[in-house]
């Protein structure tokens, strides 16, 4: 593969993705439902609702009680994608998502929107950076964070498709470069090598693995050949990969738009500690709350840019025995 | 019908009572006081089969107050879903009938995993809503705490079945009026609990939640109601047919001693 052959076609918002995605998967399946919180539009869904208006029941803003309703109608046979900010949608309904979702192992999909410091303006009320950490511990979720609209679409296809328990799609609001393959193999749970390299191994999810792509670049210049893995999944995680690319790299960074604590980086850290210890380091959240903002500003000041992936690299990599 | 019932009421009682007694822990005062409840259900009103727990039309029970699920249990033992010995397995490593409903031990019968008060109802309402859905005529029943209103997700729960008229589902609210810390209104006071279920869209219905005949007409109206869900509020007594603990809410979670269970007169 060219190293630094990817090309953005355009920004797109990931949200998009999420709406197109479902509304593909329900057109393939009767039992695709959608429910919503008042903010139809605002999370991708009235692409989805507007094509089947009577597969759609709205529930007002009552996010627990529409975790629940998810839940009963996946056991009666139903498909429900419920979507809400993720805010709302992994931390306001955590105990319905763990009881009544993932201990009855329930089909039911939630599409976690306007995730990260991204969705700017807004303020830190709104910005989603701890739903990974959070739904990551508990058991029989599949946590889906895809690296553009693109992937997102197709990921929240393939999550509907092949359902087998909850499943958890985070994506954003501000539209980020849109540059995966359309034609892709995409497998949940099966990291996506974006990039080859033997120095430094950047293991990146959602909008980061861009910023990795654009910091290998960078790195490839000062004559640093830096593996990136697009990491979609978070759960179930790619052990192998990670586990494969701190061998051949000796070195591994991680970079979300979340916060550091529980994360991807602490899901690496995990299986790095326990199978193959190297130097580790991580671009996130550093453990503080947001503010308000435009989008690319904020991912500067809290340092998830590919200028931040590029400057830890360079130090990560002096650590290398 | 009356008297086979208030049968096995009784039988259901004494089954729970040993399952608790050999368990050593376990909610005592509301299995008792639901034990009429649940005999009107599975041995009158409900459609269901034992031997195909997950027949298609089957109606729903949803036991949105997990804590008296030994009650559910000896319910469904003694329906036949499974055999009565295996209710002495209760909240033992590797059974069955855990503390709380877990559907992942495989319990034939248990519709839902739940415990987290608050919860249940939603999924109830998810299943009226689903049968609406699918042209389904089967019916939902949900029971609720009356200390579990104070959650707030029952009121969500209780705006979106009134919004979609699910005339499909009734549930019964165990009116008897303590909870762990107390009585219910020292605690959080409920009342005026008929008027704000009233107020929120629903068809609301009283009754002796221990009087069978009382319990079977009232079921009976609430499932021919037209419109609206419904909700019973079944005024019951918490350890009800043990004169030693009627009404004393400390038994809400306590299990008796084989001593205390032999010297015990069963109503």
């Amino acid at each position: 593969m060219d190293k630094n052959n990817y090309i953005n076609r355009g920004n797109i918002s990931t949200k998009i993705g999420f709406g197109k995605g479902i509304k593909s998967a329900a057109e393939q399946n009767p039992r695709v439902i959608g429910l919503g919180s008042d903010i139809t539009s605002s999370v991708g869904m009235s692409i989805f609702a507007e094509a089947f208006p009577k597969r759609f029941y709205s529930l007002g803003i009552a996010e627990q009680n529409a975790v629940g309703i998810a839940a009963g109608m996946a056991l009666s046979g139903l498909i429900p994608v419920f979507s809400t900010y993720a805010v709302f949608a992994a931390l306001r309904t955590l105990d319905q998502i763990r009881i009544s979702l993932c201990y009855n192992n329930v089909n039911v999909v939630i599409g976690g929107a306007h995730a990260g410091i991204s969705v700017g303006p807004d303020g830190a009320t709104h910005q989603a950076l701890e739903d990974i950490a959070v739904l990551r511990a508990i058991p029989n979720i599949t946590i889906i964070s895809a690296c553009d609209a693109t992937q997102t679409e197709i990921a929240t296809k393939k999550a509907i498709a092949n359902i087998s328990g909850p499943v958890y799609i985070r994506f954003g609001r501000e539209p980020m470069p849109d540059f995966s393959d359309t034609q892709q193999k995409f497998k949940i749970g099966k990291a996506q090598i974006m990039r080859p390299g033997t120095d430094i191994a950047i293991i990146a999810t959602g909008n980061l693995v861009w910023e990795s792509l654009e910091a290998a670049k960078k790195l490839s210049e000062k004559g640093i050949e830096a593996k990136v893995i697009n990491m979609h999944t978070i759960k179930p995680l790619d052990e192998e990969a990670i586990i494969q690319a701190a061998k051949e790299c000796g070195c591994i960074i991680s970079a979300e738009e979340h916060q550091i604590t529980g994360g991807l980086g602490s899901a690496v850290a995990e299986v790095i500690v326990k199978n193959h210890p190297i130097p580790m380091d991580f671009v996130g959240m550093p453990d503080t709350f947001g503010e308000s903002g435009e989008a690319m500003e904020l991912m500067h000041k809290y340092g998830m840019t590919s200028e931040s992936i590029f400057n830890k690299s360079i130090k990560l990599i002096a650590k290398k025995s | 019908m009356t008297s086979q019932l208030k049968e096995i009421a009784k039988e259901i009682r004494k089954h729970t009572l040993i399952s608790i007694a050999t368990a050593g822990s376990g909610h005592t005062g509301g299995s008792l006081g639901m034990a009429d409840v649940f005999a009107v259900l599975y041995f009158h009103q409900m459609q269901h089969r034992p031997s195909n727990p997950t027949w298609e039309n089957r109606d729903r029970l949803i036991l949105s107050i997990g804590h008296i699920t030994p009650v559910h249990y000896t319910t469904l033992a003694l329906a036949g879903y499974f055999d009565i010995d295996e209710l002495l397995s209760l909240r033992k490593l590797g059974s069955r009938l855990q503390g709380h409903p877990g559907r992942d031990h495989g319990l034939p019968g248990l519709e839902l995993s739940a415990g987290s008060l608050g919860q249940g109802l939603s999924v109830a309402v998810g299943m009226a809503l689903a049968a609406k859905h699918q042209n389904k005529k089967h019916h939902i029943y949900s029971i609720v705490g009356d200390g579990e209103l104070q959650e707030g997700s029952i009121w969500e729960a209780a705006m979106s079945a009134a919004h979609y008229q699910l005339d499909n589902l009734t549930i019964v609210v165990d009116r008897n009026g303590v909870q762990i810390d107390g009585k219910t209104e020292d605690v959080m006071s409920l009342e005026p609990l008929n008027e704000k279920w009233k107020a929120f869209g629903w068809n609301v219905l009283e009754c002796d939640g221990n009087n069978i005949d009382e319990l079977i007409n009232t079921f009976d109206i609430a499932k021919k109601h037209q419109g609206k869900p419904s909700v019973i509020i079944a005024k019951t007594l918490m350890g009800k047919g043990i004169a030693e603990i009627e009404g004393d809410y400390k038994w809400h979670g306590r299990a008796p001693s084989f001593d205390e269970l032999n010297s015990w007169n069963i109503k």
